[in-house]
């Protein structure tokens, strides 16, 4: 039995008292020191049980891996009618689940958008009564495999994305973007909302719908990889991914659509965030793919509802755990400032989720200054992930760090530890119903939604299983 | 005047040091420069300050004296102090974005081993890091639970890597001394130790002999309990064994449990390099002796011990004995030769929970050593080597000296080398000079203390 160590020169990681690690220094042995602190407070005891679980390391490396290794592929565009079980009536909202006293202002009057857009008030007064009675029924996206940006409000005449894992075979779906300003998912409800929507529904989805028939699956694993390297960070850069899909899909527009495709075309490309939700099923339906492992302390959804953040963990199955919404730090629109900004809203978490999004900002040094930057900090930014994150994404990298893979799945032991909380780049929502995006910048999640979490992994720790 | 400043963490000895500092800057009578634990907290609570809220991630400075404008200025000189802590050390890799956990650093750099000596809580998760990253780790840390030892070590035999601790004080690995380490000439002794000081003693007395070691592997006070059952021990025999470097095991540890003796005499026996074992108890070899037998075992001259006979008349008469010892091996080992006597071990956990090891700290045993009546015999021991106090002479001559002065023998034990940074002889002639006999080997020092205090010799 030998040990490494015995043979060949000494290089010592140092952690704790530096009279120790200065003491290897005054004998020339090499070594790299760690920058530690004491954990998150109060998590020391959940911390000792859950890294003590001898399921830890494979569970992790199993859901991460699942992650990494999902294939995505944009294969329809359909109504959310025949794909969710959306009734008439039911409503699909971004973040954990949310009742409409607790809702905030870009929420309801998304909820009110969805009453009129369904037919189901006659009036924003009418709608905001009958929401107020409870006579609509409200469900999480996240719990039907779907995702929306904002608001991310679905309801059932909307087209959604549709893409499925090619590799373990699960499906995701997500809302068509509706381009910025006064729009439904920053809680827009005005009559111009009502007319783009249904436009979209009768126009855009079915175009959609059939040029995907025609040009077959998209990889959309591929265009992401090459987003990056052309400098988006899929979250609130999408201009590359966007207009690689122009490119993709125009000549199977203008056959599929013939009588729309210029108004169809005009519409994706005058909306450098077109391509953003369906890189968020994307992100979906990769991260769903890591779900349920017992054992497991990787992230699976990061979401908001305008009021909460809420993170979901592998092994915990399909619980939430959640923290009071932080309000983004970044620039503002006009005259509009923080009094003005809604606490974080959105499933479009789901990018930092999978590895992009703030996760990724080295990769998109054009859109530092757009969340309040440089661009070192945007490469601290991605660097400070690598410590709370499970592994390098193989196929997502950024040029700027030789071609690094993005840092992808984070780990609740890992925040817990380092009290690094993930980096989220985001869009800010109008906190007044109707008056859509003020602005934009980085938000941190609650650090309780992560001590929550982890103190639940030590209780299925205890009781010797995931409880999944 | 009270500071909390949130997001800034330096670890406990150097904010010591600052905070020594910060008592000596003109004007300040009291300083309290501290992690905000509950235990520093009250510290300083019952120092008369009054404190905000804070926690263990925030760094607490309180300061008192005469004058705002003293205090602003001293807490300008502190600042300048703790700025200097967070920066990098001559020598020392700097790094843009150093990694904040091990995990991160095994991610992005090389390494053949970590070194782990985060509070005791927070040893575990560390120490896994490197296990799981294929590393072997030494545990510095105290206050580390059983289960956890466990734990790691058991991870560790799946892995193929080797958990020295926790509590480990010392190891040298390829020449690379870790902890409190003393700067010994490479040979062909390999030591496994279950005890720090112990394994420094004999290393250091192989040294004077002029025979060197291979590697010395700590494997933490509570390996050969039943509990733990010998695991990083028996593990770092046969690593020994397989080493081409190592001619000769010497295994130093307080005598094993019953069934932990049985595995280990069961592995020596099936082991190709020879193993001295020097098993501290009643009945059983001292480490001078165990040394000796290493040394014959090599066909190498067993030299005398150096020692420095103490100087005037003092201590002629017989009196009660007691041991101020900062190494908890060689307490045991000078109780069990003297055979009576009031002896305290100060690097027991109990004494350095939120305060450094004696061998960094001498506070307590200067405070126990002027404590001690006219006519008593006090016996101590020095420890010398990288990690340890830069010049413990330079606190503890005066304070022997005074010693002295009253009317109290006093005889030191000191453990180091020729080459340790703090000078062997420098050390040993500053403390003979105070008064102190000196001598290199414990068990003689422990044997000459109870002839003192019996009245037989002086």
């Amino acid at each position: 039995m030998t040990l490494t160590m015995l043979s060949g020169e000494p290089e010592v990681i140092t952690v704790g008292a530096d009279l120790l690690g200065e003491a290897l220094d005054f004998q020339a042995v090499p070594r790299t020191r760690v920058d530690w602190r004491p954990p998150m407070p109060g998590t020391e005891a959940d911390l000792a049980r859950v890294l003590a679980d001898p399921r830890r390391g494979r569970a992790n490396e199993t859901a991460v891996g699942r992650l990494v290794s999902a294939r995505p592929q944009l294969v329809g565009v359909r109504p959310a009618h025949e794909v969710l079980d959306l009734p008439k009536g039911t409503f699909l909202h971004a973040g954990p689940p949310i009742e409409w006293e607790r809702a905030s202002g870009p929420m309801r009057g998304a909820l009110i958008g969805a009453m009129l857009l369904e037919g189901l008030a006659a009036d924003a007064a009418d709608a905001e009564e009958r929401l107020a009675r409870g006579q609509a029924r409200l469900d999480s996206c996240h719990h039907h495999r779907t995702v929306g940006p904002m608001a991310g409000v679905v309801t059932s005449s909307m087209w959604m994305f549709e893409v499925r894992d090619a590799e373990h075979g699960g499906t995701a779906y997500c809302s068509l973007n509706e381009g910025l300003g006064k729009v439904l998912r920053y809680g827009a409800y005005g009559p111009e909302v009502l007319r783009r929507l249904r436009w979209m529904a009768e126009v855009l989805g079915p175009a959609l719908q059939a040029t995907l028939e025609r040009s077959g699956p998209l990889d959309l694993r591929a265009l992401t990889a090459q987003a990056l390297q052309m400098g988006d960070e899929l979250h609130n850069r999408n201009r590359a991914a966007t207009s690689l899909l122009v490119r993709e899909l125009a000549p199977e527009v203008a056959e599929a659509a013939p009588g729309h495709a210029a108004e169809v075309l005009r519409f994706i490309n005058g909306n450098d965030h077109f391509f953003l939700n369906a890189g968020m099923a994307a992100c979906k339906v990769s991260a769903d793919a890591a779900r349920n492992v017992p054992g497991s302390t990787m992230v699976v959804a990061m979401a908001r509802n305008g009021t909460d953040f809420g993170v979901q963990v592998s092994g915990l199955g399909d619980r939430w755990f959640t923290g009071p919404a932080g309000v983004p730090d970044g620039l503002y629109l006009g005259a509009y400032g923080p009094d003005d900004a809604n606490p974080d809203i959105g499933d479009s978490t789901i990018t930092e989720t999978a590895g992009l999004g703030g996760f990724a900002m080295a990769a998109a040094p054009a859109i530092v200054r757009f969340v309040g930057g440089d661009v070192s900090d945007a490469m601290a930014a991605t660097r400070s992930m690598y410590e709370i994150t499970l592994a390098e994404h193989p196929a997502y990298q950024i040029p700027g760090l030789d071609f690094r893979g993005t840092p992808v799945g984070v780990d609740v032991t890992l925040v817990a530890r380092t009290g690094l909380l993930p980096t989220v780049n985001t869009g800010i929502a109008g906190r007044v119903a109707g008056t859509g995006q003020v602005g934009a910048g980085l938000v941190s999640p609650p650090a309780s939604a992560f001590t929550t979490a982890l103190a639940a992994l030590a209780e299925a720790v205890d009781h010797g299983n995931g409880s999944v | 005047m009270v500071r909390v400043r949130t997001g800034v963490y330096h670890d406990s000895v150097s904010l010591m040091r600052v905070s020594r500092a910060a008592t000596a800057l003109p004007g300040v009578e009291v300083a309290v420069v501290a992690m905000a634990t509950e235990l520093n907290l009250g510290i300083a609570a019952e120092l008369g300050f009054d404190l905000p809220k804070a926690g263990p991630a925030d760094l607490l400075i309180a300061l008192r004296g005469g004058g705002a404008d003293t205090l602003e200025a001293a807490l300008a000189e502190l600042d300048g102090l703790l700025a200097g802590l967070s920066a990098m050390p001559a020598g020392g890799t700097a790094v843009e974005h150093p990694p904040h956990t091990v995990r991160a650093a095994a991610r992005e750099r090389a390494a053949t081993l970590a070194l782990v000596s985060v509070p005791g809580p927070y040893a575990f998760a560390e120490a896994l890091d490197a296990v799981e990253a294929g590393l072997s780790v030494m545990i510095f840390s105290d206050n580390v639970p059983v289960e956890q030892e466990v734990l790691l070590k058991r991870r560790a035999a799946e892995l193929g890597v080797l958990v020295m601790g926790p509590d480990c004080g010392t190891a040298v690995i390829g020449g690379a001394g870790l902890g409190f380490a003393n700067v010994l000439r490479p040979g062909p002794v390999g030591l496994v130790a279950a005890s720090g000081t112990g394994a420094q003693q004999v290393a250091c007395l192989l040294d004077h002999a002029g025979v060197g070691i291979s590697h010395l592997l700590g494997v933490g006070g509570r390996d050969l309990s039943a509990d733990v059952g010998g695991l990083s021990t028996l593990r770092a025999l046969e690593a020994l064994d397989a080493d081409p470097a190592t001619e000769l095991i010497v295994l130093i540890s307080k005598p094993p449990a019953p069934e932990v003796a049985r595995a280990v005499a069961e592995t020596i026996a099936k082991l190709g390099t020879p193993v001295v074992t020097a098993l501290l108890g009643p009945g059983q070899d001292d480490l001078t002796a165990a040394t000796e037998t290493a040394l014959r075992a090599l066909g190498a001259p067993v030299p005398a011990w150096p020692s420095w006979p103490a100087p005037g008349t003092a201590g002629e008469h017989a009196g009660s004995l007691r041991g101020i010892y900062s190494g908890g091996t060689l307490c045991v080992e000078a109780r069990l030769i003297t055979g009576s006597g009031e002896f305290t071990d100060f690097g027991d956990d109990a004494y350095t929970v939120g305060r450094a090891h004696p061998m960094i700290d001498p506070t307590l045993r200067l405070e126990a050593l002027a404590e001690v009546p006219p006519g008593e015999v006090v016996l101590l021991d020095v420890v010398l080597g990288h990690g340890a106090d830069p010049d413990p002479a330079a606190t503890l001559a005066p304070a022997i000296a005074g010693a002295a002065a009253r009317g109290v023998t006093v005889i030191v034990a000191l453990v180091g080398s020729e080459g340790d940074p703090q000078g062997l002889n420098a050390q040993a002639e500053a403390l003979n000079a105070a008064g102190a006999a000196v001598f290199t080997s414990n068990a003689q020092a422990a044997g000459h203390a109870a002839e003192v205090a019996a009245g037989i010799a002086r």
